[in-house]
């Protein structure tokens, strides 16, 4: 069986397939049920972010290890616009309960590692992991 | 094209959204239910997510949009059925779902929704 795989995040149906894989690769580390819908619905923001607002691009879902704990990793990229203000999109002020900024904070809060790298020009990379 | 089915019972409308929604479909049904309400005139909207494993933003943005509308078009909506895992993440995702009554399961949606407008009568 492999340990990663990538997906085209082009339209709002693979929206719809990263989050059956998301779910389908969260259960081949048995991560429970809580962390798996975290995990499946962060997925699926970071997916709408990079149609959204990157344009489109990928997501990379990895199996990976640290100090012998298990852990599933998605990394997001698109070649869009990218973010203007990182800071500023990661301020609470900013989540996805008004309607208003990308859903950062809130996507980070339910997973266990969340890294961002974005410059106006050169696109987005977004890695979330959640370890077992 | 794959629509959500919207039933009329008495006075409310039932939804029942069974499959995992893509955007557009979501956007379908807020039209599509926004449409019934004002045909049909109900007074109350069911909306029964049990069959939901994932809720995220935009799905619980137009929750709250199907809400604000129908209230605009002087009807209540509950929500009910919400899995636990899906309530676990909205709280952390920071979504408030404002104007959004819940309710455990259909039955007891109605019920809410009959005392809702007494409330108002």
């Amino acid at each position: 069986m492999s340990t990663s795989v990538t997906l085209p995040v082009d339209s709002n149906e693979d929206v719809v397939v990263v989050r059956q894989e998301t779910r389908r690769w969260a259960g081949r580390i048995g991560l429970s049920l809580v962390e798996t819908t975290k995990l499946v619905t962060a997925a699926s923001e970071l997916a709408r972010n990079t149609l959204d607002y990157g344009g489109g691009g990928e997501v990379e879902l990895r199996l990976v290890e640290r100090e012998g704990r298990k852990g599933l990793s998605l990394v997001f990229t698109d070649e869009g616009p990218g973010i203007e203000d990182v800071e500023q999109a990661l301020q609470e002020g900013f989540t996805s309960g008004n309607g208003l900024g990308l859903g950062l904070p809130g996507a980070r809060r339910l997973v266990s590692e969340f890294h961002i790298e974005s410059n106006p020009g050169a696109g987005t990379r977004v890695e979330v992991i959640r370890w077992k | 094209m794959q629509k959500i089915p919207i039933l009329g019972l008495r006075d409310l409308l039932l939804v029942t959204v069974q499959v995992d929604m893509h955007d557009e479909l979501a956007m379908q049904l807020l039209d599509d239910l926004t449409s019934k309400v004002a045909q049909t005139g109900a007074k109350g909207v069911v909306l029964d997510i049990s069959a939901l494993e994932i809720v995220d933003s935009f799905i619980g943005r137009m929750i709250a949009d199907i809400a604000a509308t129908s209230r605009v078009l002087d009807a209540d909506t509950v929500l009910v059925g919400m899995q636990p895992a899906v309530a676990i993440t909205l709280v952390e995702l920071g979504m408030e779902l404002k104007g959004v009554h819940t309710a455990l399961d259909v039955e007891a949606g109605m019920d809410l929704l009959q005392r809702l407008r007494e409330e108002r009568t």
